[in-house]
């Protein structure tokens, strides 16, 4: 795909400079003390919240107009969420996009991470929805910014005791808590705990939750322990199938219902990656004879 | 012997009125000192300044840490005195809610204060809490279940047990009996007394309630207006009070 | 060697703050002194003072002038934990009535005092298990809570109580009343035991005859009482 020229009538990337720059100032931070959560002045989007606008802001305030943006939701390009949000940087900072992970210099994501590893000069932009790990045991802001002052992390560890209590195992499937570089425990926004190993990687990791106003960051190559009892390690999981399309055994998959009589299909959920396999004449179990 | 703690001239001021004034005794290891005064007397407010839940105007509170000795807690850092909350000291409130987790299960509610202090073995934790809860005679079946789930009385031993898990050497309690029935309350004081004996525990215990303090306090402080007005051995502060607002309240007491 | 019990020149007023600031002086100069293996009887009118003094032998009530010196621990002045640590190792008491928390059990409720003075598990429960046989305390009810006694059982329980740890100073208010004559025989043998190995004892008993058996003094206590105001 080509770069373009913005539409005018924005700034470039939407933002102000004066925003962007404001924005800037706190990924800065944040990079500076992986996993804490650096308040900033978050500005009405053009979307609803919930809809990514703090990953967006943090998007405008990277986007250069030299890079190649990827947008995903829930590892797909083509949902509604992903088109819409491409579009909205094609028009308002005119930047080229593409759908394949290594090509792209900026990836907003919702919820998943790219199956291909990332490596340096390219930036992983999370949505997040709510940035604090420890606020579904603890209500009060004032308490849990103590708490990660104080390094007091018993309570992260409270929850995973009753999801064994309860469930006999650490059910927590996604969003599961990380501690990032041995210091603060933080919420990798709400990927499958498959990816959670992925968190230590070659790119920059920024995180923005728009709605909290808070921006977090893990820098290249920074330790990212998932939590866990001794006696009841981290585990990744997926779903124990491969894919029906491209046959990954290794890849994060999506459980789809194909009809009324109970028939499902699996399929990975990163569409670019499972395209490229394809494309290399890899097979799954329902793939049509045709695609050979 | 080195007192537990050590309290010296303790005051707290609302605007011009006095909270509590210049309080002070000291705690031996093992002693249980009750608080008694009507509601508004200061007994609260004390509590709350020796707990380090409010800051006094003025005044020390010093406490033999087995670290470094006696240390004023009031100018400890915030990390060291919050440290000191979850492990030497406990704190048992009147009303269970605000001392423990509703929303989730009473194992997870003992367990807090383990994992706080780096307990990261879950068997170890819930061998613990169900170890805990047995001695509070909560059966070990309801361990998954939920507080809210709970009796008042149950609550409160429930609070005890999550309070007591980390083997503290100093437990406030602020009307640990207060809103419960009576055959409840006689439940609960003989617990805390067998926890009191059998663990060689300190306690500042703040009631009203004069059965109370004769079943678990060695020695009382009676307090009126914010100031202290009597101390002495229990049974002979309420069997010969010496103070007019201390015979007052002894003599106030329905009997039965 | 001195006197286990010295009490000099004690003096004993109640005020009634909340009426009118009355005065109600008790006793003065009362004075005593009780040797070692020996058992002084308190006597007098009721009224005269008899437990009033026991109490603030025992530190109960609040001496107002004078000295009390139980062993090497003086009373008047004492810290509540000095006058716990003796009453846990130096004076027991043996009230009229049982007072006991609900549900703990009788065994328990005996060995407790052994317990508190230091004695092991096994060391309580066997003292206790002797006591309560030999003051025929069926034992059946040792694993109840005495709170569901018999006047005479409940009396029996407080006075195994008070002989479970071997005090060297003892304070019996009517040890033998209600009980009938095996179990009051029982207990003045008690006393009798207490006193060979070294107790010394004051205590109030309006049995005569018992008082007779055991006490190697009386002392009457009218002779402390304060001249009234006129």
């Amino acid at each position: 795909m080509t770069a373009m020229q913005h539409d005018p009538a924005y700034n470039f990337a939407y933002l102000d400079e004066q925003t962007k720059r404001m924005i800037r100032r706190a990924l800065l931070k944040a990079l500076a003390i992986p996993g804490y959560q650096v308040p900033f002045a978050s500005r009405e989007m053009p979307m609803p919240y919930g809809w990514g606008t703090g990953g967006v802001q943090v998007t405008a305030a990277c986007l250069t107009p030299e890079d190649r943006l990827k947008v995903i939701d829930q590892g797909a390009d083509d949902t509604t969420n992903a088109v819409s949000i491409r579009k909205f940087f094609e028009r308002t900072a005119g930047v080229a996009t593409t759908e394949h992970t290594n090509e792209a210099s900026v990836i907003q994501t919702r919820h998943r991470i790219p199956e291909a590893p990332l490596g340096a000069g390219q930036i992983l932009v999370y949505q997040v929805p709510i940035p604090e790990p420890l606020r579904f045991l603890e209500p009060r802001e004032t308490e849990t910014r103590k708490m990660h002052a104080l390094e007091e992390y018993g309570l992260m560890y409270v929850k995973l005791y009753e999801d064994i209590a309860h469930n006999g195992a650490i059910s927590t499937a996604y969003a599961y808590p990380v501690k990032v570089e041995g210091r603060y425990v933080m919420d990798p926004s709400p990927i499958p705990k498959f990816d959670n190993p992925k968190l230590e990687s070659g790119a920059i990791q920024l995180f923005g939750a728009g709605r909290e106003q808070r921006i977090y960051a893990i820098p290249p190559y920074t330790q990212v322990v998932s939590l866990d009892f001794e006696d009841h390690p981290f585990e990744p999981s997926k779903a124990d199938h491969d894919c029906d399309l491209c046959g990954c055994g290794t890849s994060y998959l999506d459980e789809v219902i194909t009809d009324d009589a109970g028939g499902r299909m699996f399929v990975c959920s990163d569409t670019d990656f499972c395209a490229a396999r394809q494309a290399e004449g890899h097979r799954g179990r329902l793939s049509g004879e045709d695609a050979a | 012997m080195t007192p537990l703690l050590q309290v010296r001239d303790l005051t707290k001021r609302y605007g011009a009125r006095l909270g509590c004034g210049d309080v002070s005794f000291d705690l031996y290891p093992g002693e249980v000192m009750g608080i008694v005064g009507e509601s508004g007397s200061g007994k609260s407010t004390l509590l709350n300044c020796l707990a380090g839940h409010q800051p006094p105007d003025e005044g020390q509170v010093i406490f033999d840490t087995r670290a470094e000795g006696p240390v004023d807690t009031l100018t400890m850092s915030e990390p060291e005195r919050r440290m000191l909350g979850r492990t030497d000291w406990a704190f048992v409130h009147q009303n269970a809610r605000d001392g423990l987790r509703m929303g989730v299960s009473a194992g997870a509610n003992v367990g807090e204060r383990l994992m706080a202090v780096g307990a990261r073995h879950y068997g170890d934790i819930r061998e613990q809490a169900v170890d805990w809860l047995s001695r509070v005679e909560i059966a070990e079946d309801r361990v998954d279940d939920r507080p809210r789930a709970f009796s008042g009385g149950m609550q409160q031993r429930l609070q005890i047990a999550r309070n007591l898990v980390t083997g503290p050497r100093l437990v406030f309690m602020d009307e640990p009996t207060g809103g419960l029935d009576v055959s409840v309350q006689a439940r609960l004081l003989d617990l805390l007394r067998g926890l009191v004996r059998e663990m060689g525990l300190s306690a500042i215990i703040v009631t009203h309630d004069l059965a109370v303090v004769r079943l678990l306090a060695d020695r009382l402080m009676v307090m009126k207006s914010g100031a202290v007005v009597e101390t002495g051995l229990t049974d002979q502060v309420l069997d010969d009070p010496q103070h007019g607002y201390t015979q007052l309240l002894v003599s106030s007491v329905l009997q039965v | 060697m001195e006197a286990m019990i010295r009490v000099s020149d004690v003096s004993k007023s109640f005020v009634l703050h909340n009426q009118g600031g009355a005065v109600i002086p008790v006793m003065a100069g009362a004075a005593l002194s009780v040797e070692r293996g020996e058992c002084v009887a308190l006597v007098g009118d009721s009224g005269a003072g008899k437990s009033t003094l026991m109490r603030m032998l025992y530190g109960n009530y609040l001496a107002n002038g004078g000295r009390i010196v139980v062993g090497d621990v003086e009373v008047s002045g004492a810290e509540p934990r000095e006058i716990l640590a003796m009453r846990r190792e130096v004076l027991g008491y043996v009230s009229q009535f049982l007072r006991v928390v609900p549900r703990v059990p009788t065994l328990e409720v005996v060995a407790e005092p052994v317990w508190a003075a230091g004695g092991s598990r096994a060391e309580g429960e066997a003292r206790a298990r002797d006591l309560l046989a030999r003051l025929n305390v069926p034992e059946r009810l040792w694993s109840l809570s005495p709170t569901t006694f018999s006047g005479g059982e409940q009396q029996r329980v407080n006075i195994a109580r008070g002989f479970a740890h071997e005090f060297p100073a003892m304070l019996l208010d009517e040890p033998t009343a209600s009980l009938d004559a095996t179990n009051r025989a029982v207990v003045l043998g008690l006393i009798e035991e207490a006193k060979a190995r070294g107790a010394a004892i004051v205590g109030i008993f309006h049995d005569a005859e018992a008082r007779a058996q055991v006490c190697d003094r009386e002392i009457d206590v009218s002779g402390f009482t304060p001249e009234r105001a006129a």
